[in-house]
């Protein structure tokens, strides 16, 4: 197969997009793709501090490397969840990405920080593990970001990503969660970092591929607490698809997108309702709807049901 | 052929020469799931692998 722009060897096709791309074609067609989601969805600039959740897996650390190879200011941040010999992989290819490069890293210890991994805070609050990571990782993204002056929060979610969430979504008529699914949040009050995810036009084969022509050694290795997940039964069904009727994916989650955006006038801006519904959180000043966040509120039942000496509050 | 598979890792013999989306096929795995790696490079669908020949194939579908 040869490259659809240069006539090169390929070394990967593109169905969706009825094309093949060789190495160097495929890196500039990821880092247009990356350049037009971040104009389009108007989420940064070269001026914008902006601090990137890195798991060590491919679709992070290429983002770290898309947005540093297109000139942002771009430094990294790594949650070790404390999942044995997975997160100790993990945050070796984390560190040894960022060092190699001299690219700023931030690390939040949960064992030091909160007195317990993932699964045992999971396990003290009786809650399922992938919900407790979700809420931790959420909070400590922002408040990291806030407190090292990070104006902007990346994550390396793609368009398969997305597409599977908002399946989930919709299978389960959660529509209250349809609204936050853009790929832009707004840094609508005092506290919160604007949160983008770049990568929303990207397929996770497409930044897998990336990763392995650019040389980034990325965990390829699966989350142990993600066996099983819904998540990857909804990519799976979707990629079925896409097998089937190429374009699958991204007409389904763009044209999510464009809906709301033809919507955007009926209804008040996220914005607004951000600035209506949050306050400061009593324990620790992070935005929230209710009086305590949903971390403080995670960490107190975990302090209460747990060992007085295991979980820091 | 030898073939390494993730998740969990695991190495298949496969009989070739046979082109990558023939091996995919037999081994029940969607293209768009995977990518096929010989030695340092990708390879596409319509590439010819010999009995000589040892690939990974690497899931790109991750659960986070």
């Amino acid at each position: 197969m040869r490259c659809r722009k240069c006539k090169g060897k390929a070394v990967l096709d593109i169905p969706r997009h009825h094309t093949a791309f060789c190495k160097a074609c495929l890196t500039e067609f990821v880092c247009a793709q990356v350049e037009r989601a971040i104009a389009e969805e108007r989420m940064f600039t070269t001026a914008d501090r902006v601090l990137v959740a890195v798991s060590g897996g491919k679709d992070s650390l290429s983002l770290l490397d898309i947005l540093r190879k297109l000139g942002y200011q771009a430094d990294a941040f790594y949650v070790d969840l404390g999942i044995g010999e997975y997160s100790r992989q993990s945050k070796e290819k984390v560190e040894r990405y960022t060092s190699a490069r001299g690219i700023p890293l931030h690390v939040h210890e949960l064992k030091e920080d909160e007195g317990a991994g993932i699964n045992d805070l999971a396990d003290l609050v009786h809650r399922p593990t992938c919900s407790v990571c979700g809420t931790l990782k959420r909070y400590h993204f922002n408040r990291t970001a806030v407190e090292k002056g990070y104006n902007v929060l990346a994550t390396g979610h793609n368009l398969d990503d997305e597409a599977a969430r908002l399946l989930g979504n919709i299978l389960h008529w959660q529509t209250e969660y349809l609204e936050k699914q853009g790929p832009t949040l707004p840094d609508s009050v005092e506290g919160f970092a604007k949160k983008v995810k770049p990568l929303y036009r990207l397929a996770e084969r497409e930044i897998a591929a990336y990763a392995v022509v650019n040389g980034i050694d990325y965990i390829v290795e699966e989350c142990p607490n993600a066996q099983g997940a819904k998540m990857l039964l909804y990519k799976d069904i979707l990629n079925r698809l896409e097998s089937e009727s190429p374009g699958t994916k991204q007409a389904f989650y763009w044209g999510f997108l464009a809906r709301q955006e033809a919507d955007k006038q009926a209804r008040p801006s996220m914005a607004e309702h951000d600035r209506a519904v949050l306050h400061p959180c009593a324990t620790c000043g992070q935005p929230t709807t209710g009086e305590i966040c949903s971390y403080c509120k995670l960490m107190a039942r975990a302090k209460k049901d747990g060992p007085a000496t295991t979980v820091s509050p | 052929m030898k073939v390494l598979l993730n998740h969990p890792v695991r190495e298949v013999e496969v009989k070739g020469p046979r082109r990558v989306r023939e091996v995919l096929k037999e081994l029940n795995l969607l293209p768009e799931s995977v990518l096929v790696v010989r030695g340092d490079d990708l390879v596409t669908e319509d590439e010819l692998l010999r009995d000589e020949d040892r690939i990974e194939i690497r899931p790109v579908i991750s659960g986070g």
